[in-house]
């Protein structure tokens, strides 16, 4: 864990409520795709923990949709402005367990972290299939990021408006050969992804945090190996340790 | 600790401390967590986990609401339970933290109390044991010990009559007179009082319309409270003849020194420890020129100088 300034290079919106800031400074603490940075916003007790999309040596780049006060806040920062900000939070996803045809499942705001995941899979010579599933079309993005990546990404949107008309889970049944997967998305979405599969894989929770970095106990799940800690144990967890309620 | 010819150190019923410095319990886990971004050996002491009987796992989530000036928890006293404290947890806590801790012990009845505080007491490395009669997010038991002079002091007697360590006795600031049930504690034998623990309150989410914690109600802490917490140890300062340690609310080393003025021996950091992990360093490293921004030369000195 590190605990730094940056400084905002970019604050845009994307899509629907979804907006994209780029932060400067310290990324030494971030080692794995799936790991979180935790964000003080001026007149808010707690900070706001957001996931990492991607980062090199000198920026972060976190993608956020306007959830409440504090992301409202957030998305009237002005570029230029720097926010204290602990980075290199939260367990990540392992990269080295996945076979050679991982499937990347990303539903809504949960889609970020999956991009760095897919850059590092494919470095690691993975060929990784995406899956991005959307409420309508207006709340579409990166799915041209992903693609420049060099990867099939599939759409699914609930009301049909493009892509597959349902859930990631109908897009899922359609292929078959993957070795793994990866998912991170709503709760309900995490679930059905479990279920509609035999294979193994890994699944990203959010859950309100106090000070996600361990010392609360703010977040804790009953999981078959005892209770955790979403923000210091997780957010990352294998299926097969997760209880569903 | 003497920096720039400054005296921080203070003591706790005959236990030096290095400075007054000591991360709330329920904010700082066992301590290990957070020597990983500092050498948590600067800190007078660490108030550790609350503990019971029983493993518990606490309470439903979410447990956590933000509030301006602070935030309200309903953890429900998740602990591993006194067994594995002592058997797991504390030895990986000697492995980073060298000087003497503070216990907190909580219950839900008096057999339960004397159980833990027995087992407890026989660590070499626990100078002091915190009876936590005041926690807000459990039911049958925690705080309604610290409601009642009565029941307060009659806890108190029994845990002191199966303990050798110095024990202090947290208390509840829900209450109608706190003063009360301060004396109704040092009657029952307790060495030293912590106040306070946090203020019962609640939030309610807009867009579902029910509260945000799902046990309703949780305790208030955070800056907002520390006006609260400094009159309680001014009052019971004046009403009592045992050393005092105040907590709420505390940011700074302008918050430790007005607590002190107050009464307070020592202090403890809680929720400001969420925000900021290294908040506890920045106070003592700051507290020498808060000190001589002050003339102050001696922490010792100042306990109890507002009254």
């Amino acid at each position: 864990m590190n605990k730094s300034k940056y400084k905002i290079l970019e604050n845009k919106q994307i899509a629907k409520d979804v907006y994209k800031m780029l932060l400067e400074g310290d990324t030494s603490a971030i080692n794995k795709p799936g790991q979180f940075i935790n964000i003080e916003i001026e007149e808010f007790y707690l900070r706001r923990p957001i996931s990492v999309c991607d980062y090199n040596e000198k920026t972060i780049t976190i993608i956020y949709k306007i959830m409440g006060q504090g992301t409202e806040k957030m998305s009237k920062l002005e570029v230029g402005k720097e926010l204290d900000i602990l980075t290199g939070l939260g367990n990540g996803f392992d990269i080295k367990t996945s076979g050679d045809m991982p499937l990347i499942i990303g539903g809504g705001v949960g889609t970020p972290p999956m991009y760095r995941l897919c850059k590092e899979l494919i470095k690691e010579g993975k060929e990784p299939i995406v899956i991005l599933g959307f409420n309508s079309k207006d709340d579409i993005f990166y799915k041209e990021e992903f693609e420049k990546l060099g990867v099939k990404v599939h759409i699914s949107t609930v009301d049909g408006s493009i892509g597959t008309k349902g859930f990631v889970t109908d897009i899922m049944k359609e292929i078959k050969d993957f070795t793994y997967f990866y998912a991170c998305g709503p709760m309900v979405m995490l679930k059905a992804v479990c279920d509609a599969t035999n294979a193994q894989g890994e699944v990203s929770l959010e859950e309100r945090m106090g000070c996600g970095f361990g010392a609360c106990m703010g977040c804790t799940i009953k999981t078959k190996e005892g209770y955790k800690r979403v923000c210091k144990q997780g957010p990352v967890f294998c299926k097969e340790e997760l209880i569903w309620e | 600790m003497e920096i720039n010819n400054k005296d921080l150190t203070t003591t706790l019923s005959g236990v030096e401390l290095d400075n007054p410095v000591i991360p709330a319990s329920g904010t700082f886990g066992f301590g290990y967590e957070f020597a990983d971004i500092y050498d948590i050996n600067i800190l007078g002491s660490i108030a550790l986990k609350g503990t019971t009987k029983e493993e518990r796992y606490g309470n439903e989530l979410p447990r956590i609401a933000e509030c301006k000036k602070g935030l309200i928890n309903s953890i429900g006293l998740q602990n591993p339970g006194i067994d594995k404290v002592i058997k797991e947890e504390l030895p990986r806590t000697r492995r980073f933290f060298k000087k003497s801790l503070i216990a907190n012990i909580s219950g839900f009845s008096i057999e339960e109390y004397t159980h833990c505080c027995e087992l407890i007491d026989k660590e070499e490395q626990i100078e002091i044991i915190e009876l936590n009669i005041s926690c807000p997010n459990v039911h049958n038991g925690g705080m309604t010990f610290g409601t009642d002079p009565k029941s307060a002091k009659e806890v108190t007697r029994a845990v002191k009559a199966v303990t050798t360590k110095p024990l202090y006795v947290k208390l509840t600031p829900n209450v109608t007179n706190i003063v009360e049930i301060a004396k109704a504690v040092e009657e029952g034998g307790a060495d030293g009082i912590v106040l306070i623990n946090t203020l019962l309150g609640m939030r309610i989410n807009l867009k579902t319309k029910k509260p945000v914690i799902a046990n309703k109600m949780g305790g208030f802490s955070g800056p907002a409270i520390f006006p609260v917490a400094l009159r309680m140890v001014y009052q019971v300062y004046e009403a009592v003849n045992i050393p005092i340690i105040g907590v709420g609310g505390i940011e700074t080393s302008e918050d430790v020194i007005e607590m002190m003025l107050a009464g307070a021996s020592a202090v403890e950091v809680g929720a400001a420890n969420l925000k900021n992990p290294y908040v506890c360093k920045g106070i003592i490293e700051n507290l020498p020129d808060t000190m001589d921004k002050y003339g102050i030369s001696s922490l010792k000195e100042i306990i109890g100088k507002a009254h």
